[in-house]
């Protein structure tokens, strides 16, 4: 099932993209198909195969609670498009 | 026509793990200066990956053992999807399908009787950064991004302000007797979410449901769900609608002002979290979990009761803070009679603790000292009034009651010689009052003790007190 664009335009709206019209046609031609491939995967027949999430069969990869240094703030402050007084600045934010 | 209001709770609690859920950042975010409990993994940077805390899992997993929850053999993470400059991954790792822990119960007393109220999860994910609105601009510290937050959700069982306040209370004194959360609503470790719908008493509709949030104290769950139960009531007598949104709790203005109207279901796109490989949640590691468990409050009141034959009430009073139940069990063991400590601790010590403002673990007071307390009483070398203004001192100053009552000349006079001086002046002070007791009104001196407890500041021994002016006024018959 081919996607709608309105469907495109809902998807566009979530992550925050601006998309010409243009771009609108062709993204939806583009996620139809990748859609289209996962429909063939779901008419396999699968029954008996437990569903799986993750391509790599590792489990129970944790890590001991031990606190270990942080990054030096200017560092993390050099990647912020803005700062004031060791706070990230952005644009406000209506609640 | 009769409604019911029909209220679910989330309850979002702060684990006291020491580094952060899928970084190493210390978790102690509040007393660090802005973002400097921050790293490229907290942060989303490209190429990072998260590794999960191993303690946070253990902690969500006692919790839900203690609220009688079914434990995951599978579980896993999923990523929530939203943006918002809180999040600086723009998303949330969360868990969706397969949560750590489901269908477990809590229970409340209600009218006297048990109600069990259902737990459909407690599940793990992740803080957010903190926003801080100038008007202006927006400020982000990201030190309390990536901190653990366990979600334990309630079934739609509650049907009152008040359940839901006993619930909040209950669950937060099982999260601090396992010593997972602290449970501080006022500093935000602690926060709560209700939804709240009405339906006509005893039917099953479903009524539109309308969420509360900012709700930052016991207090201020139970006044906004009878304050939006109340509004609802209303719309629904005049036949209007109640429309599905979310609503804040105005703490100064007591009533929930409109947030935002939900215009459709919120799409996270929820999927599997795909830098966290899924957990296994072995018997072995469940059980090894379960034998390290503390002894939980309903068993420790019901052992308070069978024990040291306390009234459930104080059982349940002594047993709601730990460390007020593991003070007094520590002057019990110290040979301290149990009912007189409860009375003291329940009484005298709270009081104290009110007007200080103090905690339990706060307070100067050792179990020792409040069993040498209840000796200077028993020995009658105090009164009870005078233990009082002791324990006062104890306070201030954390000395002993013994170094007080020796320092500030408290010890009860027992020297008949100047009981007798204090005697014949409060005899020549209230001659009405003898004349009456001389014409066989014996009630009054009681209040002739009293002078005297009055002229000794409380530091004659009464029962001496008493002897003496009998004998006295006997003489004057
Ligand atoms: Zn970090």
């Amino acid at each position: 099932m081919p996607l709608s664009l309105q469907q495109v335009e809902h998807i566009a709206e979530l992550a925050k993209l601006a998309l010409t019209d243009e771009e609108k046609e062709r993204y939806r031609l583009q996620l139809s198909a990748i859609l289209e491939y996962a429909d063939m995967l779901q008419r396999l027949d699968l029954d008996g195969v437990p569903p799986m999430s993750h391509a790599v069969a590792l489990t129970n990869i944790t890590r001991p609670d031990e606190p270990a240094a942080s990054s030096p703030r200017d560092e993390i402050l050099a990647n912020a498009p803005d700062h004031k007084d060791g706070l990230i600045r952005v644009r406000p934010i209506l609640e | 026509m009769e409604y019911e209001a029909i209220i679910g709770m989330e309850v979002h609690a702060q684990l006291l793990t020491r580094s952060k859920m899928f970084c190493a950042c210390a978790a102690d975010y509040a007393a660090a200066p802005p973002n400097t409990r921050v790293c490229p993994v907290c942060l989303g940077m490209p190429g990072t990956l998260p590794v999960i805390n191993r303690r946070a899992v253990e902690f969500v997993v006692m919790t839900g053992l203690a609220l009688h929850c079914r434990i995951a053999d599978h579980s896993r993470f999923a990523r929530k999807n939203y943006h918002y400059p809180d999040l600086p991954k723009g998303y949330q790792i969360s868990q969706y399908e397969l949560p750590l822990c489901s269908d477990g119960y809590l229970e409340i007393e209600v009218d006297g009787r048990v109600k069990r109220i259902g737990i459909e999860r407690v599940h793990l994910e992740e803080d957010t950064a903190k926003l801080i609105h100038t008007g202006e601009h927006s400020l982000i510290d990201a030190n309390r991004a990536g901190v653990p937050l366990m979600e334990i959700v309630s079934a739609p069982d509650l049907r009152t302000g008040e359940e839901a306040r006993q619930y909040l209370t209950r669950l937060r004194t099982i999260l601090r007797y396992l010593g997972v959360s602290s449970g501080n609503m006022e500093e935000g470790s602690m926060r709560c979410e209700v939804n709240i719908s009405l339906r006509p008493a005893g039917t099953d509709v479903r009524g539109t449901k309308v969420e509360v949030k900012n709700l930052n104290s016991f207090r201020s769950v139970k006044q906004a769900i009878e304050y939006e139960t109340e509004r609802q009531r209303r719309l629904l007598e005049s036949g209007e609608r109640v429309v599905q949104v979310t609503m804040g709790w105005d703490e100064a203005r007591g009533r929930t002002v409109l947030q935002r109207v939900k215009e459709s279901a919120d799409d996270y796109r929820y999927f599997p979290e795909p830098d966290l490989p899924p957990l296994e949640l072995s018997r072995e590691w469940v059980e090894r979990i379960r034998a390290s468990l503390p002894e939980l409050p309903e068993a420790r009141r019901e052992r308070f009761v069978r024990d040291y034959g306390l009234s459930a009430y104080d059982a349940g009073v002594l047993t709601a803070d730990r460390d007020v139940a593991d003070f007094f069990e520590a002057v019990a063991g110290l040979g301290g009679d149990a009912k007189g400590a409860a009375n003291w601790i329940t009484g005298e010590i709270f009081r104290l603790m009110n007007a200080r403002g103090l905690e339990m673990s706060q307070m100067p007071i050792r179990p020792a000292q409040l069993c040498e307390l209840m000796g200077l009483i028993r020995e009658g070398v105090i009164t009870t009034t005078i233990a009082k203004d002791v324990l006062g001192y104890m306070v201030d100053t954390g000395d002993s009651p013994g170094a007080i009552v020796q320092q500030r000349g408290l010890a009860q006079v027992r020297d008949a010689a100047a009981l007798e001086a204090v005697a014949r002046q409060v005899i020549a002070d209230n001659p009405d009052a003898v004349a009456q007791y001389l014409a066989g009104k014996e009630q009054v001196l009681k209040f002739l003790v009293g002078q005297m407890m009055r002229a000794t500041k409380g530091q004659a021994n009464p029962t001496l007190a008493a002897e003496i002016l009998k004998a006295l006024l006997a003489q004057g018959r």
